[in-house]
């Protein structure tokens, strides 16, 4: 009885939040589609369902997803390693800067993805424009950080001592990463590899801008539908679509990590340094900084620009409001704002990802209580897989008379961002609580120690290092937002991503530079945030 | 570990970041803390909904101020597709007082479904031929034009020897091959003026072919107007390498130097945009409403129109910037859709669009 009066109290205030801020608005827009001239009519939906472009648009999101996705853990398996587990000058520097692609706009990065390998660009011969290469290309570019950092978090704690026992008991490298290592860090590469699957499945700008238009996802499709047509029955009917498949990949996902026995040693060694058998990680690490570094070296080659002579007067532009140029605001007041609102998301979404996790990894007794808490699991994994404009428009028709008179709030921007994030949260924090001996807590228990106590003593110091990755995700994923916050209403502060996009969108070769050094300002801040946040401790970690 | 000190340096650091953004959002004076109605129920502020395009110089939205005695708060967002759907979607319970920025592409859906209540504004010199179609009701007030027109880089032609197009059927002219670049119509709102330029010209049932023969010879889609500009056209940001490009009739007054412009609008090519005001059904400020469309089509803002929006005012009165006046010329007879046939066929077209050029 306590245990389920527990289980209803921590989950109380994540679910409400979910409850106003998602299931009402989708539900509210999904049903709009529902009814034809004020009439429950659910076959305009199914015959939605049975066109064949529709089948095609499914059918692409999901390989190209896919694709991507094996990618990403592909190129990032081995580059957690190196930086989570080896210790040489700039790791951290490095960290901070793969997560950069993370922030920037996508429509600046199709610019910068396009410099290169257009037809005039230095990667031009390689036709790459407007393929389906060059969209997975961008998913993974986009993506791979979140695997590095969140397979790299669980990978610095793990205990190095069962593969070196292994080794010395005569097997190689392979066979010990085979039958060791990655057991351990299923649970980690499933989650991260399930948020990457769900950030591919609903990217927007990457495959409208490199794809030349040959290409619609399921994505694409809904915001054509909800924004230019108006036509409410389709976009419910792919918007359930999309709900149902990301519901199949949760399950799967849930199956995928579960690991009969979860409980994690941690380590307490200094990583040693790189050696020469670590090549695979360095191969893959000079890949994956070639992909994120050379659209990111177009950009600041390009920001650096004016006319045809380098020069800092881009930069100069971005402090004023000048009177040539049709700024909404100075970019450092758009950067003052983006940071604000980040604050605002990451404490949001830190917050209620703590409650969750704690709620999900604590260890069921029942049947029951095991389906409850893995249904939660999955349910704050929902918004990441519904689209944008379907949430925006949903805000509007549903959040508009009390007690819920909410949609002109200028708090909806960092939730809305609070909830993109609040599943990277969760994902990153899960796999390490979960991984804890229960049989720690019950020890601390039994020499007296309250739930408090406990949680502060046994699951904190645990947490603290998955906890500084998450707040850093989250952070970016605030920063770099765009899909919601350019729905929302803004009144005079817009973010700096918006204010991206309004200068890339107009014409005048000033605009154009601006944009990109305004991407560099976001992506250098977004950079040393990061950098600030790695470096935080606690000194407790590891002390026992 | 890293010992307790390894924390230090970071503690001014942090103080500092927290200081300088003002730590966060929450508790900043917002004006929806302030009540939108003094004593007596009278409304204290005029609310404008418009798209994230929406520039007003800061003293000009003082001068309303001062003039009305309201607060004007202003809410932008979204493009004009995104509006017009907005306002469709909360009609009778509207999100402002005034909506500007619904174009003549999207303006019978709004005026369908009856978003607007109808406000006749008396209307500057010049301005009553942007009058949308169809509005005899005068729910919508023009305030500003745009020509979606195709660009041609006359430094690129003249340097290869070829005489630049002239028409749209020289786009599909081999001599041009593979140097046309378009945003898509599905996309991007020129790009959509575009396909209805060409609707307006080769009428409903020949566009198909024109497009099919376009696509043969070598144009380029792309998803929005910027990267077609900045990333494939000749004169854009980058290094691209085709040199006709669908923008806008003022987009030349942009690639001057050496007091020449190094591009020209083909003014035979054109669709024109127009954007207007109108006061919602259902304001809870009507009377504000209606000021603020009077000011709109003021002399003030209409003149500092095309420096804040890159759009051309609707009273011909205004004088333009002078690199306006003398490289931006709009076409005489740009190619016309009714708006009722657009809303009605918008979604057949836009299909029938993507089936031509994705063959």
């Amino acid at each position: 009885m306590r245990r389920s009066l527990e289980l209803v109290g921590l989950s109380a205030l994540p679910l409400a939040v979910l409850g106003v801020f998602f299931v009402l608005p989708v539900s509210g827009m999904v049903s709009e589609g529902f009814l034809a001239d004020g009439r429950f009519d659910p076959g305009g939906v199914l015959e939605v369902l049975g066109r064949p472009r529709v089948h095609r648009v499914l059918w692409f999101t999901v390989w190209s997803s896919t694709v991507a996705t094996l990618l990403a853990v592909l190129l990032g398996l081995p580059v957690a390693h190196l930086l989570h587990r080896r210790r040489f000058w700039g790791r951290r520097a490095l960290r901070s800067l793969l997560l950069v692609p993370f922030v920037l706009p996508t429509v600046v990065v199709g610019v910068a993805f396009r410099e290169l390998i257009g037809e005039a660009g230095p990667l031009g011969f390689l036709g790459l424009d407007g393929s389906a290469v060059a969209i997975v290309a961008g998913l993974v570019f986009f993506n791979v950080a979140v695997v590095i950092r969140a397979v790299g978090a669980a990978w610095e704690s793990l205990d190095p001592r069962p593969a070196e026992a292994a080794a010395a008991l005569g097997a190689g490298p392979a066979h010990v990463f085979r039958t060791v290592t990655l057991p351990a860090l299923r649970p980690a590469i499933v989650s991260a590899a399930s948020v990457v699957f769900l950030f591919c499945a609903t990217a927007f700008g990457v495959v409208l801008t490199l794809g030349g238009l040959r290409y619609s996802s399921v994505e694409t499709e809904i915001y054509l539908l909800t924004t230019n047509l108006l036509d409410l029955q389709a976009a419910a009917a792919l918007s359930i679509l999309q709900l149902l498949a990301i519901t199949a990949l949760l399950v799967v996902a849930g199956r995928l990590r579960a690991v009969p026995d979860p409980a994690l040693a941690r380590s307490t060694r200094r990583p040693p340094r790189p050696a020469p058998g670590d090549w695979p990680d360095l191969v893959a690490t000079g890949l994956v900084l070639l992909l994120v570094g050379a659209p990111v070296a177009a950009l600041v080659a390009g920001s650096l620009r004016v006319g045809d002579t380098w020069s800092l007067g881009n930069y100069r532009a971005l402090t004023g409001e000048g009177s040539q140029h049709a700024l909404l605001a100075s970019a450092t007041d758009a950067l003052a704002t983006s940071l604000r609102t980040a604050v605002d998301a990451t404490w949001m979404s830190l917050s209620l990802g703590v409650l969750v996790t704690v709620v999900v990894t604590r260890r069921s007794r029942t049947r029951g209580e095991r389906r409850a808490r893995g249904l939660l699991d999955g349910l704050f994994m929902l918004p990441l897989g519904v689209s944008a404009v379907t949430l925006g428009f949903g805000f509007l028709i549903t959040l508009d008379r009390p007690p819920l008179d909410l949609r002109d709030s200028p708090l909806l921007v960092p939730i809305a961002q609070a909830l993109v994030a609040l599943p990277l949260v969760v994902r990153t924090l899960v796999p390490v609580l979960g991984g804890i001996d229960d049989r720690q807590r019950q020890a601390a228990a039994s020499l007296g120690a309250g739930p408090l106590r406990t949680f502060a003593t046994v699951d904190l110091p645990a947490m603290w290092r998955p906890l500084t990755a998450a707040a850093g995700f989250a952070f970016a994923v605030s920063l770099g937002e765009f899909g919601a916050t350019s729905f929302l209403a803004r009144e005079d502060h817009p973010t700096l991503p918006i204010v991206i996009y309004h200068l890339i969108g107009h014409p005048g070769a000033m605009n154009y530079g601006m944009a990109l050094a305004a991407s560099v300002v976001l992506a250098a801040t977004t950079a040393l945030v990061m950098l600030a946040v790695d470096r935080l401790r606690v000194p407790s970690v590891g002390a026992f | 570990m890293r010992p307790i000190h390894a924390l230090a340096p970071l503690v001014p650091l942090v103080a500092l970041a927290l200081a300088a953004t003002g730590c966060s959002t929450i508790g900043d004076g917002s004006s929806d803390g302030e009540p939108s109605a003094g004593p007596g129920g009278t409304p204290t502020r005029v609310v404008l909904v418009t798209h994230e395009s929406f520039v007003l110089p800061k003293p000009l939205i003082r001068q309303f101020e001062q003039q009305s005695g309201y607060d004007l708060v202003v809410r932008a967002s979204g493009d004009a597709g995104i509006l017009t759907n907005k306002l469709v979607l909360t009609k009778g319970d509207p999100l402002g007082d005034v909506a500007f920025g619904v174009d003549n592409t999207f303006a019978s859906r709004a005026l369908d479904e009856g978003v607007f209540a109808a406000y006749d504004a008396p209307l500057p010199d010049g301005a009553e031929q942007y009058r949308l179609p169809g509005d005899d009701e005068h729910d919508l007030t023009p305030i500003d034009n745009a020509s979606v027109c195709v660009n041609v880089d006359d430094t690129w032609f003249a340097a290869h020897h070829l005489a630049p197009p002239k028409t749209l059927d020289d786009l599909a002219d081999p001599q041009y091959q593979d140097l046309f670049v378009t945003p898509g119509a599905a996309t991007s709102s020129p790009g959509m003026a575009f396909l209805l330029t060409t609707i307006a010209a080769y009428g409903e049932d020949g566009w198909q072919d024109y497009w099919a023969r376009l696509m043969d010879n070598g144009a380029k889609l792309t998803a929005g107007w910027s990267d077609a500009y900045e990333v494939d056209f000749t004169q854009g940001g980058g290094q691209g390498d085709r040199p006709i490009v669908l923008s806008y009739d003022s987009s030349p007054a942009f690639t001057v130097s050496d007091g020449k412009s190094s591009t020209s609008a083909l003014l035979d090519t054109c669709f024109r945009q127009v954007e207007y005001a109108g006061v919602l059904a259902g304001a809870a400020n009507p009377d504000g409403a209606e000021e603020l469309v009077d000011f709109l089509l003021g002399p003030d803002v209409q003149s500092a129109l095309p420096d804040s929006m890159y759009v051309f005012p609707v009273d011909a009165s205004v004088q333009l910037p002078a690199q306006w006046a003398r490289f931006a010329q709009q076409p005489s007879e740009p190619y016309e859709v009714d708006p009722a046939s657009i809303s009605e066929h918008r979604d057949d077209w836009l299909r029938e669009w993507s089936d031509v050029t994705s063959r």
